[in-house]
């Protein structure tokens, strides 16, 4: 476990003030909903979207005699978050029942796990400020989401809608490790990276299904740790970082005006591009935690957390690894394709499509990271919806490593494989772009450029970089079907060079 | 023909067996009582006749075609506290207002799938809390049972019937049903059935299923029968208990015949006799009570054994930061948003504030306010750990004694029924009624009240008998024993029946 972690921060991560550096100290706690098809505790449906109210239990709306039972498949979920954390998995774990009164909590108490997790500490490996460190995980627990409360639908009343009532959340608790808010932000995007490589989380962000509360301090470098705030709610990764900085600077201004910081709880305001307080410590509910007796400790066997380790799939971090090393491929490249398990899968079926099963990895990579991803960022779509297949994608390679087309042919085939569909071998057949390495239809053409532009010849003797221009016109008169090499070999001959 | 209301549930399955009379009108029989003695006991707060005939005719049918489940069409009194499909479910409670669930509870459909015909839903202390049935939102529940004067005439001061399940043990003890569905968390079942001359067994903790009763605390609640007799206990606990998916609490394993282990005797048996529950100012009548248990138990093959039970003293004061602490996080959904009672404040806080202190009695406030206070930041140590780790010392002297002796033997409560009033006023008189009954809940056995004698004042006294985890048979067994000997006790003569 990397227990020295993030310790310090680099000069470049300190935010100046008029007293000198200061140091930003973040922690993390991130909720993120599990990906199920029934709630934590009842067999309604987690589904989004639906009409309000459409997916409510009697458990889920606190009917006087209703008991929870627990969902093995979110617990499954849980663990394997554990697992691709790294972290600890707690055999023995309890559900506990924070209490507070609110319209959309029908309990009156939401069932949650407070002393004993299910899973413990662990670590992630995150890439921010030019180096590779790690993040360690404090715990991960399950727990209830509530209802929604709907404010706008009319002028006295407020509405619920029970359907998110009870859906299962992991709160996934971080070290205080992070120094800048860009180590925040690449933590939350590992994170989530993870997440939907193991199918625990979706990941969806806008709809709310990972958000993160966001612990912020600052201090003197290497002094004793401030006073801390706690930023609720933030539910994108820009806002993130956002959040992060204002807070800092907030805090920055407040002890330089002799201030001190409260601890409080803070919302952030991505409009105003502030924060602003919502209830202090004095204000902070007293939940009354207590275990839950309508649940027995949760108790698991260790042969039921090994089966779920065997069949983990494999994570980021040794997907870029094994694409490095096996395929050649660089580690930015690697990286590109490992951060969304789409595009590794992606890339992973190119390569085992191609023909002659010399995985050229690099030419792959080049494809889809360059043409294809870039081609669909470009027009605002994901890898998942992408038109052009795999096999597309791999025929293409296949055609330029045989050398049947050139690189640039190839770019004018993908046009076409883009916008037209089609097997890409057979555009290159019926449309003529194979390239021509027949040298007699080299040599013709060579042969009729050389004795149409005798002054060129004569400049090439003395200047044999001329030769561009002789290839270029050779191309244009083979329409760029001539293999590029073949046309030099030839000219250089001719040329006498 | 005889009065059918006066026979026990079993002599009732053998008169329906031998179509000595049908079921339909068995129920009239009942329906006809109801309506002439619930103004004056209180028992029923909502009689359901149309439901009841509709079920004996069904009943008749299925036994007209050999097909009649293990209680076939055998009337019986059903707690508020079970929740009833399509029928107003309170808990005796002003906040649960007319809430008409949409849900049976488990241990009422095992009922009802065995033939049993529901005569209404029975009184009891709001959300169970409460041992005189004095905090009903519904009113209180009057015993049949009457104190004797100084001539030896019964006098006309009304007793209580216990609690919580006051209506199931005047029900059942006014003839009002066969039988009657009862919980208990601290003493529910057993002291209400003390306090009438009836029987009462709350089973292990997960031998039934929680499922679709109202909860008071979680961890204590369990459903059980009040009966008139022995054997009937047994034959209501065979089909009210049964493991529930639906109650992760609820234990998996087969439940026995216990009316099989009736006619076993006790030979051999080894009883034990706690030296704790001999507390400071037990009435003499109680001790000759106990003694006379000892006794009777020993003339049949029974061993007697002092036992040390050395925690008991701290089961009452641990019970009463439990339970309540429990029952204050259980009552949070008693909000006004879903169902129920609401009470229109100015804003959400004023609407929480004026509906919880309308919709509930001063019983149930008092105990949300112990157990809201117990589990607060700074207390929650002090008091709600260390009641857990009492419960523990108290499962512990349990544990260690059963390797001496298979059951124990105790007064089910110290003193006998008393009249309206003389407890209510003092909350802490009253959870001593408890004192015999709430260490049986700390450590999750099963217990039973047995009726054994009459008090000087020819009021009814229980004895109660503990046993081993899913142990029901040794205490229908040993209960069996008693009976034989003590007899039955019915209240004399029945005023109640002439309005």
């Amino acid at each position: 476990m990397a227990s020295k972690a993030a310790a310090a921060a680099k000069p470049s991560n300190l935010i100046p003030g008029a007293t000198g550096d200061w140091e930003l100290v973040i922690g993390l706690e991130v909720h993120a909903q599990v990906a199920s098809k029934s709630k934590l505790f009842s067999a309604s449906s987690t589904e989004f979207g639906a009409e309000p109210n459409s997916h409510v239990s009697l458990v889920d709306a606190a009917m006087p005699g209703m008991l929870p039972v627990i969902n093995k498949e979110c617990v499954a979920q849980a663990i394997r978050t554990g697992l691709g954390l790294k972290s600890e998995i707690h055999l023995k774990s309890v559900f506990d029942r924070k209490n507070y009164f609110y319209p959309d909590l029908p309990q009156g108490y939401q069932i949650s796990q407070y002393k004993q997790p299910i899973v413990g500490e662990g670590e992630v490996e995150i890439d921010a400020d030019g180096e590779t460190m790690r993040v360690r995980i404090e715990r991960l627990h399950l727990e209830q989401d509530a209802g929604k409360s709907l404010h706008d639908q009319h002028p006295d009343y407020s509405y619920v809608d029970l359907n998110r009532s009870g859906v299962a959340l992991m709160e996934i608790v971080s070290k205080p490790d992070m120094r800048s808010s860009k180590q925040a932000q690449a933590y939350v995007t590992k994170l989530r990276t993870i997440l939907r490589y193991l199918g625990t989380c979706d990941g969806d962000m806008e709809k709310g299904n990972l958000r993160a509360d966001v612990n912020v301090s600052v201090r003197k470098p290497g002094g004793p740790l401030g006073t801390r705030c706690e930023i609720k709610n933030v539910n994108s990764i820009r806002f993130i970082g956002q959040a992060i900085e204002v807070e800092a600077r907030r805090q920055i201004d407040i002890i330089e005006d002799g201030g001190k910081i409260d601890q409080e709880t803070r919302l952030f305001d991505a409009a105003k591009g502030e924060t602003r307080s919502m209830r202090s410590k004095e204000e902070a509910h007293d939940y009354r935690y207590f275990p839950d007796p309508d649940l027995l400790p949760l108790e698991l066997t260790q042969s039921f957390v090994d089966d779920l380790k065997q069949h983990l799939p494999e994570l980021p971090d040794e997907k870029r690894a094994r694409f490095v090393k096996d395929f050649g491929l660089s580690v930015y490249d690697a990286n590109v394709l490992v951060a969304e398990r789409e595009r590794a899968d992606y890339f992973e079926s190119v390569l085992g499509l191609i023909a002659d099963g010399k995985r050229d990895g690099k030419l792959a990579a080049n494809w889809v990271i360059n043409e294809l991803l870039g081609r669909l960022n470009k027009e605002g779509h994901d890898i998942a919806d992408s038109k052009v297949t795999a096999k597309q994608i791999g025929g293409i390679v296949d055609l330029i490593a045989s050398n049947a087309i050139s690189g640039k042919i190839a770019k004018d085939l993908f046009e076409i494989v883009w916008s037209e569909g089609g097997d890409p071998a057979k555009i290159v057949e019926d449309r003529g772009m194979k390239q021509v390495t027949d040298t007699g239809a080299i040599e013709k053409a060579v042969d009729e450029i050389i004795a149409a532009n005798p002054d060129k010849v004569e400049q090439a003797k003395a200047k044999p970089s001329m030769i561009g221009w002789f290839v270029g016109q050779v191309m244009k008169s083979t329409g760029g079907k001539a293999n590029p090499a073949a046309v030099n070999d030839i000219l250089k001959a001719k040329l006498g060079l | 023909m005889t009065d059918l209301t006066k026979l026990t549930l079993s002599e009732a399955r053998d008169g329906l067996k031998k179509k000595t009379f049908t079921a339909a009108e068995l129920t009239d029989a009942f329906i006809g009582a109801i309506e002439k003695a619930n103004p004056a006991i209180n028992a029923y707060v909502l009689p359901t006749p149309e439901h009841a005939r509709a079920q004996a005719k069904d009943s008749d049918k299925r036994i007209a075609s050999g097909k009649a489940g293990l209680l076939e069409g055998l009337p019986l009194g059903n707690k508020d506290l079970f929740c009833t499909n399509g029928i107003r479910t309170t808990a005796c409670s002003k906040i649960l207002g007319n809430f008409v669930p949409a849900y049976e509870s488990t241990v009422g459909q095992n009922l009802w799938n065995a033939g049993a015909v529901m005569l209404g839903k029975l009184n009891n202390d709001e959300f169970a809390m409460g041992s005189s049935n004095e905090t009903s939102a519904w009113g209180t529940v009057v015993s049949p049972w009457r104190r004797k004067g100084k001539d030896g005439k019964p006098t006309t001061d009304k007793l209580v019937p216990g609690g919580s399940s006051g209506g199931s043990s005047a029900a059942v003890a006014a003839d009002l049903c066969l039988a009657a569905t009862a919980t208990d968390t601290g003493g529910s079942i057993r002291q209400p059935a003390a306090l009438t001359g009836t029987v009462g067994i709350k089973p292990t903790y997960g031998r039934c299923s929680r499922w679709g009763i109202v909860a008071f605390a979680s961890s204590l609640d369990q459903a059980g029968p009040i009966t008139k007799t022995v054997r009937d206990a047994a034959m209501m606990l065979k089909v009210m208990a049964s493991h529930d998916l639906k109650d992760t609490t609820s234990v998996d394993a087969p439940v026995p015949d216990y009316e099989a282990a009736l006619g076993k005797g006790v030979k051999g048996l080894r009883v034990g006799v706690p030296k704790e529950y001999r507390v400071d100012g037990m009435s003499k009548e109680i001790q000759k009570l106990w003694d006379d248990g000892i006794a009777w138990l020993k003339a049949v093959g029974a061993t007697i054994h002092d036992i040390s039970l050395p925690h008991t003293k701290y089961a009452l004061p641990a019970y009463y930061i439990v339970a309540p602490a429990e029952a204050s996080s259980n009552l949070a959904r008693y909000d006004g948003m879903r169902y129920g009672l609401r009470v229109q404040g100015d804003n959400l806080t004023d609407t929480y504030e004026k509906t919880r202190a309308e919709g509930f009695g001063k019983e149930v406030r008092r105990r949300i306010l112990i157990g809201t206070y117990v589990l607060s930041a700074g207390y929650y140590d002090a008091y709600y750990l260390k009641a857990q780790k009492v419960r523990t010392l108290i499962k512990q002297d349990f544990d260690k004694a059963w390797a001496d002796v298979d059951v124990v033997l105790t007064p089910t409560t110290p003193s006998p029924a008393f009249a309206f009033g003389e407890k209510s006023g003092d909350p802490l008189a009253m959870y001593l009624e408890d004192i015999f009954t709430v260490t049986v809940n700390m450590a999750g056995l099963p217990g039973m009240s047995v009726p054994a004698g009459l008090s000087s004042e020819g009021t009814p006294l229980g004895l109660q008998l503990i046993g081993k985890p899913f142990d029901e048979e040794t205490l229908f067994r040993t209960a069996q024993a008693i009976e034989d000997a003590a007899g039955r006790f019915k209240a004399p003569g029945d005023w109640w029946m002439k309005g």
